[in-house]
């Protein structure tokens, strides 16, 4: 019996997910607040939902009691970020913080099924990570010299990368982690992030050829010492990062290919140099070849992706468990073998709404430094998806990174939890200083400055003025043409008053 | 809007702002940075009401350097370069995010093509153990012949243990394969589908209450179990290779290699099997064996002076001597035998050396390797079995001797026994090569059909007036040349012998020969093709074709001739 409830259980998550990916896209098309907010909450229902049924199937599998306080702690934890995200910060965007919970509650889901205890581990991590995620909107509301850090974030990444490429302990061939008392952290994780907010903070400067050949200097060195402690996933995303960056920021293609020609030079002298380089080559042409020794990892993933097809063999009927360190590397294995093929592909379609999510907020953003920064983060994240999910399937050489949110790893969770809350301070910010609607009756405020009242409203110097009781929002008092401004933003924008004072005389000129 | 207040206030007859550059100043693309360079500027203006004693002195502007323009900060010169808008900065992040949307499609596109192209492949991997996983629910299904008879079963013990059982032991060994201690053979490419239920969802949710194990699908080979014993039996001591197709429909009827081992008790013996220094009986010769094919490649041979000459072989004469020499290489008959003048159709019949190597060396190696291609040399056999390419490598600047060699089909020719047995069933089948199966239909546990493989068309590889002549040249080779033993039966037959000869011993000295004989029988309407390879088994008319006598002797005691 237990056997036909998993296999409709699948189906019925399936569908679920499905419906919430549709969403997660049909959002951007919608203009209405009201009828985004009804939107963003069937989300969460359906969040909540596939939470409840992978549960549902847990315990008719495991029967643990446990079980059932461990559901509950979940449950309240999702419910808390969402209803604490959205009272304490009504301007963040909704869409990122729904993404982020289901792309939790699909690690949740696996990690849970895969091992209990690291399950248990992973929520306590993640429970103090969100606390810190919910005062980072503060921080950067605060401190507004983040952007002349510069060489303080290079010092500290290269410090850091430099400790662990020296005293990092060695774990599967890779020098990732440093040991801490009982603690193991894996700093690459958070340099990732002091990474992007040092390139942005120097290319926001100036993009001079000098301060480039600097920038691409600091970056270089992050890369090598990323190559010379073997790990190589980052080494890749910390590259590939600094170059579309670097491209947005110098808007010169040259750069870019340039980047990408040194890049492809140096995978060639790494495969030649290296002996690890080119067994993850020969791994990636040919699995099965070496299936006894190193290709047997990859080779497991595949033989778990294949046996979960389209529409997957449903929660404890598969076995990711037989690929050597799925909770790290192959979570999207996992979720392929047991959940389905096409599941799989919902959850990589919700890791791209992310990103165009996170470069929306990079567009709306008005200080180079902050635009780059929000970009930066977006595409750590994107590669990093693109790696583990490439690796897993063998469509590209495997890398051993770890898929964020969804894999087992305090650093990783907890830096990817950051780099969300980051952006999404950045967001806050922006959309605070924004009076809701600016001064619109027709009249100019500074009627020295040479704005040209609409046609149609009185001339200046008759009242009503803005503060003897007239109501110049009121519709009522609108020019007979006048339309609302149209938004053009999901969140819907105004355009900002407060920020750009209008201090220009006729000519066009700046008012002394 | 802002344009239609101002075209309202143009027509009205009001003053307009037309500076451009306070379009955007309101809207969201307003950039304040922007604003903010123009007030520097402004400033800087006023620098001019200091006295000019108090300025420092200006040398007179110097052209600047290469060097120092690289390293000039040029985004400073507002001036020059107009700073872009909020919407031109975000085009490069426009762009960006197209890229790294394109990656992701891309993943999504590869888990697509991962899924429709390649997971099959990977399901039946050998060293794949995820199926295993479905034996906890499903009972592996069995694997029947054509004629009804159990090859591989499992038989369920009372306390739930399951044994897979081998009714024919060694016969079938290679085509079904074995299951534990890895899998090969039909077991491991049908291993999906043997470990899947199609019976009726009423029974399986039945089952599923019960707690018992749903019965797999089963398998309905081709292979006929009666033929397939008779190959075993005629091949008797003999290590080599049987197939047997139909070539009609591209049916293979049997398939043996031998040496063979029991997948009974596969688990027992597999230190023994695996032996490197031994004769690697888990190798199925049949598909994936490459052999000298010998003088049986004188078909292909024969073919391509066809098509060299528009089918017009009347004129050829050749004076066999027993030997012929060009440069340093000689190339003598079988046994030193002196054929005297030969046409075509007789050195076809005597399988006369010296004739084939001097039309080896007349023929244009391109077209050569074009012919022997279409008949799938150099590339692999469409079948899902383990198999080997047949190779025929031939460059178009190959010495004498390689040309001579190769025409006789030794040299560094070689190709599989379901390779000849292709060429022999595509000449019956008048010059449309089938593509060849061993499955007939996959049904359920009771009976039920659930997939159905249906014969189809590879290609049609020659004309019908090629096959046609073909087929004259070896139905006369059992009439009045090698194969006489076929003659004067109750059956017409067809084919050609090989003695291939071979380097036993790696020194280049002893040379061995292994028997070949491929063939149809029932000329006008054949019914079966047949390859048989005996290693080391002599001349081909001493061994193979006695072998392949036995097999079509068997089949016309099952199946009736017309």
């Amino acid at each position: 019996m237990t056997k036909l409830i998993i296999d409709i259980s699948k189906y019925i998550l399936l569908i679920l997910i499905a419906i919430y990916t549709f969403q997660s896209y049909s959002v951007f098309k919608k203009k209405d607040e009201d009828a985004k907010e009804f939107l963003f909450l069937r989300q969460n229902a359906l969040m909540f939902a596939i939470h409840f049924v992978a549960f549902v199937v847990f315990y008719l599998r495991m029967e643990e009691p446990t079980l059932f306080y461990f559901y509950g702690a979940q449950a309240i934890y999702l419910a808390a970020v969402l209803v604490l995200f959205r009272n304490l910060y009504p301007k963040a965007s909704k869409l990122l913080i729904n993404n982020m919970c289901m792309l939790i509650t699909v690690g949740f889901i696996m990690l849970t099924r895969i091992s209990y205890d690291q399950s248990i581990r992973q929520f306590k991590i993640l429970a103090v990570a969100t606390v810190v995620a919910l005062l980072v909107p503060i921080i950067i509301r605060k401190f507004r010299f983040l952007s002349k850090w510069t060489y303080v974030y290079a010092v500290l990444g290269l410090g850091l990368l430099g400790v662990v490429a020296v005293l990092g302990n060695e774990t599967y061939g890779a020098k990732m982690q440093l040991d801490i008392g009982a603690f193991s952290f894996q700093p690459s994780e958070f340099v990732k992030i002091i990474f992007v907010f040092c390139v942005a903070g120097m290319l926001a400067k100036s993009t001079s050829f000098l301060q480039v050949v600097k920038a691409t200097a600091i970056a270089a060195l992050h890369v090598l010492i990323l190559v010379a402690s073997t790990d190589l996933g980052s080494a890749l995303i910390f590259f590939l990062t600094y170059l579309l960056m670097l491209y947005v920021a110098t808007r010169d293609w040259r750069y870019l290919a340039a980047g990408l020609l040194a890049g492809a030079l140096a995978a060639v002298v790494a495969y030649f140099l290296f002996s690890h380089v080119r067994v993850r080559v020969q791994i990636w042409q040919d699995p099965f070849a070496s299936y006894a020794g190193d290709g047997y990892q990859v080779a497991q993933s595949l033989f778990s992706i294949a046996a979960g097809g389209w529409f997957g063999t449903g929660l404890y009927q598969g076995s990711p468990t037989a690929i050597p360190i799925v909770e790290q590397d192959f979570m999207f294995s996992a979720i392929a073998e047991e959940l389905g093929g096409l599941f799989a592909m919902c959850v990589i379609l919700i890791c791209m709404s992310c990103f165009i999510m996170i470069v929306n907020i990079a567009m709306k953003m008005e200080k180079t430094f902050y635009k780059l920064t929000a970009l930066g983060l977006g595409c750590t994240y994107a590669v990093q998806v693109f790696l583990t999910v490439g690796g897993a399937m063998k469509m590209i050489p495997m890398t051993g990174v770890t898929f964020p949110l969804i894999s087992y790893g305090g650093s990783s969770i907890m830096s990817t939890v950051l780099m969300f809350a980051i952006v999404q301070g950045f967001y806050i910010s922006r959309r605070e200083k924004r009076p809701p609607m600016p001064y619109y009756g027709g009249y100019p405020p500074y009627p020295d400055q040479g704005y040209y009242p609409p046609y149609g409203a009185p001339p200046y110097g008759n009242p009503p003025y803005p503060n003897d009781g007239y109501d110049p929002y009121s519709r009522q008092n609108m020019p007979p043409h006048y339309q609302e401004p149209v938004e053009d933003y999901i969140d819907g924008e105004y355009s900002d008053y407060e920020e750009n004072p209008r201090r220009r005389n006729e000519t066009g000129r700046a008012a002394r | 809007m802002k344009k239609t207040q101002d075209d309202e206030m143009k027509r009205d007859g009001l003053p307009v702002d037309e500076d451009p550059s306070m379009e955007n100043r309101y809207s969201d693309e307003y950039d304040r940075d922007e604003d903010l360079d123009m007030e520097e500027e402004v400033l800087s203006e006023y620098a001019g009401d200091v006295p000019e004693e108090e300025l420092p002195s200006r040398k007179p502007k110097k052209k600047k350097s290469f060097f120092s323009r690289l390293f000039t900060d040029k985004s400073k010169n507002s001036q020059q370069e107009p700073p872009l808008s909020h919407k031109e900065k975000n085009r490069y992040y426009v762009r960006v995010s197209y890229f790294i949307v394109a990656m992701f499609l891309s993943l999504c596109v590869y888990l697509v093509y991962f899924n429709v192209a390649e997971r099959d492949a990977i399901n039946s991997n050998s060293n794949n153990s995820k199926q295993d996983s479905n034996e906890d629910l499903v009972v592996r299904g069995s694997i029947y012949s054509t004629d009804g008879e159990l090859l591989a079963g499992t038989n369920v013990a009372e306390d739930g243990t399951e044994t897979r059982v081998y009714p024919f032991s060694n016969v079938f060994a290679h085509v079904v394969g074995y299951s534990t201690n890895g899998r090969s053979g039909a077991e491991s490419v049908y291993n999906t589908e043997l470990l899947t239920s199609h019976a009726s969802l009423f029974e399986q949710i039945q089952n599923e209450s019960l707690d018992m194990k749903v019965r797999g699908d089963s398998l309905v080979l081709t292979l006929d179990s009666r033929i397939q014993q008779a190959c075993y039996n005629a091949l008797g001591a003999y290590k080599g290779a049987i197939v047997v197709i139909e070539p009609s429909t591209g049916r293979i009827l049997a398939m043996v290699s031998k040496p063979d081992f029991d997948p009974n008790s596969i688990d027992s013996d597999w230190e023994a099997l695996n032996d490197a220094t031994g004769d690697s009986p888990l190798y199925n010769r049949a598909t994936q064996g490459l052999y000298p094919p010998g003088s049986t490649f004188k078909i292909l041979t024969t073919l391509a002076y066809l098509r060299q000459h528009n089918n017009q072989y009347e004129d050829f004469y050749f004076n066999c001597q027993g030997v012929v020499t060009q440069e340093d290489v000689s190339i003598t008959c079988y046994n030193g035998a002196v054929h005297g003048g030969q046409n075509l159709e007789q050195a076809f019949d005597n399988s006369c050396n010296g004739a084939f190597a001097t039309i080896g060396l007349e023929l244009d190696n391109k077209a050569f390797t074009e012919t022997c291609e279409d008949f799938l040399f150099n590339q692999s056999i469409p079948i899902n079995m383990s198999s080997a390419n047949s190779l025929f490598p031939l460059p178009e600047d190959a010495s004498y001797g390689e040309e001579m060699t190769t025409a006789i089909g030794q040299g560094n020719t070689v190709a599989t026994p379901l390779q000849m047995a292709m060429v022999a069933a595509t000449v019956a089948n008048g010059g449309v090569m089938m593509t060849p199966y061993y499955v007939d239909r996959i049904e359920t546990y009771d009976n039920e059909t659930v997939e159905e493989y249906s014969p189809s068309v590879y290609k049609t590889v020659m004309t019908a007036e090629e096959a046609e002549i073909l087929g004259n040249f070896m139905e006369s080779v059992v009439t009045n040349g090698t194969a006489s033993a076929l003659s004067g039966q109750l059956y017409t037959a067809a084919g050609k012998t090989g003695s291939a000869e071979y380097d036993s011993d790696g020194t280049g000295e002893s040379l061995n020969t292994h028997s070949w004989f491929v063939g149809y029988s029932n000329v006008d309407n054949p019914d079966i093709a047949v390859a048989v390879i005996a290693e080391d088994g002599g001349s081909g008319s001493s061994t193979a074709v006695p072998i392949a006598k036995q097999i079509f002797d068997t089949y016309y005691q099952y199946y009736s001739y017309d």
